[in-house]
């Protein structure tokens, strides 16, 4: 019985990243409908830029978490200002081909720094003895990073009902035309829905590399699991996000659990987030919490 | 007071002009109707006054401002407000937050205020709720007061619209085809409210509509567009006995 739990407790710490880093990528798909190929690399970069600001810049790892979100949070609004504004009204395979160009050039631009090929891994600044209760432990860095996590999505819960910045984004992703009428910029919130997926990310990013370790792969990674998630939870649902996130992760830590091992199985993990996917395609496109847009003629 | 001034507007799409040399002026205070067979400009014209297109050539003003290059978020803080066409509104919330989401602009409090709900947060939030009861009220809503949007007829949406604009305080009004659709009792009920915002509200109307009947009973002035060309303009009498329009609409012999 402690293995299920324990195995429901690595799921949950997987899921609620799995979660923040959807989270960016609805938040630009809600407000912009723009599919955001290169938000792995986002996040691996919210990732290293903490890295260097801890280790070369030798400041405490709270403030370059910090910082490297609000670096992140503008990296993200220049990519919208220098490639995307201008794509606006273009067709949205155009602007997936764009996205996807971004992938490429940030995977280019990382390549070129040592973290591209090396792996890294933060100093040590939480107790190593992790925390063991009824036989089930967890380490003080998933703890930490679970509560970050949450904390995070709260926080971002309530600026989208509650904040005028939050609820004019909202306003944009139902009509854009009405908003533009009752005095929102538009192309502000494109903007600044960018600017905050950057900042999810960087966090997303923070918290993986403190939890596995900085490697270009597995950060990458999460930016491609983002995937199954976002449709399993509903493309433009950030409630959606984190319930779809949390439960991909919980399936993941299962099936590796219980599945890997017998029945000459392997790396079962990895493969069902994909099949989910293909599964949720077929039955129910529009994800958990996803709109379903019916049209009254 | 402030004047619209449109003067010599064209507007280019690829090789086609939708708009030639348009010039328009328009009073503070009075009810100017554009009117014009189907593809003559006139939804174009409302656009580039509201800054979703901007023209390819001349010039808008609005009192000393110009609108020619204006983003649809200026035009709309200058007191500018459009109702569309086709309905554009947020389908799935309540009468009540469509219209004050409009006053969204107005809620300047710091987030402390926001948080905590007190002071100037509360006391605005007040206001604006005051105001959105006094345009609910004027446009007749109360009974969908708390309906969502979408599942009103679409008569009462369309006034929700009209009301989504009042609800920004503007000095300009500028509504495309509000009786589109609508039966008799619904219409009268529209040219009714026009009528009573100019008269109550002092707010200059700049109305596109297709009823004739309607247009020439509560005009102060019109202008026809033909083709994105104007042809006539003056009063309704005026514009009726222009041989110009009568072609236009009724085709030469």
């Amino acid at each position: 019985m402690s293995y299920f739990f324990q195995l429901v407790i690595s799921g949950v710490v997987v899921g609620s990243i799995y979660a923040l880093s959807a989270l960016g990528f609805v938040l630009i798909y809600k407000s912009s409908r723009v599919l955001n190929i290169a938000h792995g690399q986002i996040i691996a970069a919210g990732a290293f830029i903490t890295y260097g600001l801890t280790v070369w810049a030798n400041l405490p790892i709270y403030l370059s978490f910090v910082l490297s979100m609000i670096l992140t949070f503008f990296l993200a609004m220049s990519v919208e200002r220098i490639f995307l504004r201008r794509l606006i009204g273009e067709p949205i395979i155009s602007v997936i081909m764009v996205t996807i160009g971004l992938m490429s050039i940030l995977d280019g631009l990382i390549y070129l720094t040592p973290f591209g090929t090396e792996n890294f891994s933060f100093p040590p600044f939480l107790p190593v003895t992790p925390i063991a209760f009824f036989g089930v432990s967890i380490s003080w860095t998933q703890l930490v990073g679970v509560i970050v996590t949450f904390t995070l999505i709260a926080g971002f819960s309530w600026f989208f009902k509650k904040s005028t910045v939050g609820i004019s984004m909202r306003a944009v992703s139902d009509d854009q035309l009405a908003s533009m009428s009752i005095g929102i910029s538009v192309p502000r919130v494109f903007g600044l829905a960018w600017a905050m997926a950057g900042l999810s990310a960087a966090a997303a990013g923070g918290i993986i590399g403190n939890i596995t370790g900085l490697n270009f792969d597995t950060l990458h990674a999460f930016g491609i699991v983002v995937f199954p998630v976002v449709i399993l939870g509903g493309l433009d649902s950030i409630l959606g996000a984190v319930v779809a996130g949390i439960i991909m992760g919980l399936i993941q830590q299962f099936a590796s659990g219980y599945l890997d091992g017998n029945w000459g199985l392997n790396g079962t993990g990895e493969v069902l987030p994909y099949i989910i996917l293909l599964i949720i395609l077929l039955f129910k496109p529009h994800g958990l919490f996803g709109i379903h847009e019916i049209e009254r003629v | 007071m402030t004047y619209l001034t449109v003067s010599d507007v064209t507007l280019t799409f690829g090789g086609l002009n939708a708009l030639t040399d348009v010039n328009m002026d328009i009073e503070p205070g009075i009810i100017t109707s554009i009117i014009g067979p189907n593809g003559a400009g006139k939804t174009s014209i409302l656009n580039c006054i509201s800054g979703f297109y901007h023209p390819s050539k001349g010039e808008i003003r609005y009192g000393r401002r110009s609108l020619t290059k204006a983003s649809p978020h200026q035009v709309s803080n200058y007191g500018i407000a459009r109702a569309f066409q086709n309905l554009e509104l947020f389908s799935g919330l309540s009468v009540l937050d469509n219209l004050m989401l409009a006053r969204h602009q107005n809620l300047n409090y710091s987030i402390l205020h926001a948080v905590f709900y007190f002071g100037k947060a509360a006391r605005l939030e007040a206001e604006n709720r005051a105001y959105v009861e006094k345009v609910i009220d004027f446009m007749e809503l109360e009974p969908y007061r708390k309906m969502m949007v979408g599942n009103l007829s679409y008569g009462v949406q369309k006034r929700v619209e009209v009301a989504r604009a009042l609800t920004l305080a503007p000095r300009l009004l500028l509504l495309d085809e509000p009786m589109a659709g609508m039966n008799i009792e619904e219409k009268e009920d529209i040219v009714r409210f026009i009528l009573d915002l100019k008269k109550e509200w002092n707010i200059t109307v700049v109305l596109v509509e297709h009823d004739l009947g309607v247009v020439m009973d509560i005009s102060d002035q019109i202008y026809v567009l033909d083709f994105g060309m104007l042809i006539g303009k003056g009063t309704p009498d005026e514009v009726a006995s222009n041989p110009k329009v009568i072609d236009a609409y009724i085709g030469e012999e």
